[in-house]
């Protein structure tokens, strides 16, 4: 049995096919989705734990691919070095979960971690690089 | 210009702060002291307001000195980390750019690029004291025979190390939206596909020249915050366009002044010079940049009462307008629609995303305001101030 924790990266046209759905049917995985934020227009990104046999994991993976979704592992998480946020806002306008939001009327930019879905989308688009990509403190599989 | 029930004089209001008597206001507190008091006794009470803003500002540069080389050097090409400076002045004087990007990047082969490192930020880590490798190189000569010549170089080793920037401080700007299928990125930044986002890039009512609309107390000489440090504007900036159309309380409604603006390197502060990466853009400098408007009478008091409400900026189509040069807008919106996060076009809902930071902009003027009230800074009196036609 293996299990890995993935984010999916949808892009704009892919999700409406029921890919997710396929890797049980055709590759024998089960799937427990663990946050799907999937807006008209925008780029979809999902969460998910998947398990199965390695094998059927590899193809399910291979499967994804071929369809055009950037599969990631999520054992990383995004933080941000505040020393270097300057709070122009520039990062709200790629980050698909409101984990990075302006609070009003100080139009300060608050970061909050535990909805950040890791689609790395700020990472280039701060234009100080105060949001990092790092390995993540838990360990999900292995 | 006569008929003012107000009147100070440079020399009055500097007495004051040599006194400690001087009462000073940001931009953003003076609108209710001139609401609650009315403009001549806020200009009677007031004397200076303090305005502020941090920003993306690409025509920002530095002048460097490096001293000489034993033997001599006449360098023609210059590099700080790899990044070119402009050699062709006296042979070891140089202009380094904020949008040089540094020479190995990739740009925008691999597309957007992510441009890590440039002008911008050698001149951070310049004044943040850091070490960075110079380069240069010669053809030689009789007087300065050496070809080649690098060295590890810090901010202290310099004889000058100048800021120089032709255009900061723009008096309004676009509001970008992106009417193609397609995201596009922009200097203003990421702009999502058929009008997904719109990016808007000034401080607003804290903003330098939309407190002093005529530029009637800024010009040569005027005496400014400056990367954290003090500086001066020398010049009007490039692309200075005082005669963009104007609302009836004489905010212009599209790019219009702009300042010239100078300071010593060495006594800024990394914190208020910042190199940035714009994703699929450049390089640049975030400067942040303060100017304090002297209350010489009640008319210029009523003008740094401006609120975002009474500031318009037009929204420009960056996917096919701008690029193309089609003079076209889709409408005007306040400053108080684009702060509020959401904005209409064509019908439709937009959210909206600052480039410029409020929160720096608004201590840049709180930090002024400290300086003047307690003596270390005094108001610049103009030579002339920046043309208004
Ligand atoms: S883009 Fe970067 S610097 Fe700007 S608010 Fe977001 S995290 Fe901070
Ligand atoms: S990685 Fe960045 S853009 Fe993506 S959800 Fe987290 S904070 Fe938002």
């Amino acid at each position: 049995m293996y299990s890995k924790i993935l984010v999916l990266q949808f892009p704009s046209g892919e999700v409406k096919k029921p890919v997710v759905c396929y890797l049980t049917k055709y590759y024998d995985l089960s799937f427990n989705i663990l946050k799907a934020t999937i807006f008209p227009r925008k780029e979809g990104i999902m969460v998910l734990e998947l398990s199965g046999s390695k094998k059927n994991f590899k193809n399910g993976v291979q499967y994804l691919k071929n369809q055009g979704v950037v599969v990631k592992n999520a054992s990383q998480e995004v933080t941000r070095d505040n020393s270097k946020c300057i709070h122009c806002g520039a990062c709200t306008a790629v980050c698909p979960t409101g984990a990075l939001s302006i609070k009003r009327p100080e139009m300060w930019v608050a970061f909050d971690q535990k909805k950040c879905s890791v689609c790395e989308l700020c990472v280039r688009a701060c234009p100080t690089r105060a949001m990092k990509i790092q390995p993540s403190s838990e360990t999900f599989f292995e | 210009m006569a008929g003012y029930r107000v009147n100070k004089t440079y020399a009055e209001i500097n007495e004051k702060i040599r006194s400690g008597q001087v009462v000073v206001a940001t931009a953003e507190e003076i609108i209710d002291i001139v609401d609650e008091k009315g403009a001549e006794e806020a200009a009677r009470t007031v004397d200076v307001v303090t305005t502020g803003t941090f920003s993306p500002m690409c025509s920002s540069g530095a002048f460097f000195n490096f001293k000489q080389s034993v033997p001599a050097i006449k360098a023609s090409n210059v590099w700080f980390n790899n990044v070119p400076a402009y050699g062709a002045l006296a042979a070891v004087d140089c202009f380094l750019g904020a949008t040089e990007p540094c020479e190995e990047d990739p740009l925008n082969k691999v597309w957007p690029g992510e441009f890590n490192y440039g002008g911008g930020h050698v001149i951070q880590d310049l004044v943040a004291g850091r070490t960075v490798h110079m380069r240069a190189t010669g053809y030689g000569t009789s007087c300065y025979p050496k070809r080649e010549e690098e060295r590890e170089i810090s901010i202290d080793d310099l004889p000058q190390a100048i800021l120089c920037n032709p255009r900061n401080g723009y008096q309004n700007y676009n509001c970008a939206i992106n009417l193609t299928n397609k995201t596009i990125y922009t200097y203003l930044g990421t702009l999502k596909p058929k009008g997904g986002n719109a990016n808007y890039s000034t401080a607003g009512q804290l903003s330098p020249l939309f407190n002093d609309p005529y530029y009637k107390t800024i010009g040569l000489g005027t005496r400014i915050f400056l990367g954290g440090g003090i500086g001066y504007v020398t010049w009007h900036g490039t692309q200075h366009k005082p005669t963009a159309q104007r609302s009836k309380n004489g905010i212009p409604m599209s790019p219009a002044g702009t300042m010239w603006v100078m300071g010593d390197l060495k006594q800024m502060s990394p914190d208020w010079l910042v190199g940035i990466s714009m994703q699929g853009y450049g390089v640049s400098l975030a400067v942040g940049l303060g100017v304090p408007i002297p209350i010489l009478n009640e008319e210029i008091v009523r003008y740094t009462a401006v609120a975002d409400e009474d500031i318009h900026c037009q929204v420009v189509d960056y996917g096919n307008d701008y690029p193309n040069g089609v003079d076209r807008n889709y409408g005007y919106v306040s400053y108080a629609a684009l702060k509020s996060g959401m904005i209409h076009v064509n019908g439709k809902e937009v959210p909206t995303v600052p480039v410029s930071s409020v929160v720096k902009a608004r201590e840049i003027a709180m930090r002024l305001k400290k300086w003047i009230e307690n003596g270390e800074f005094f108001i610049g009196e103009p030579q002339f101030t920046l043309p208004v036609s």
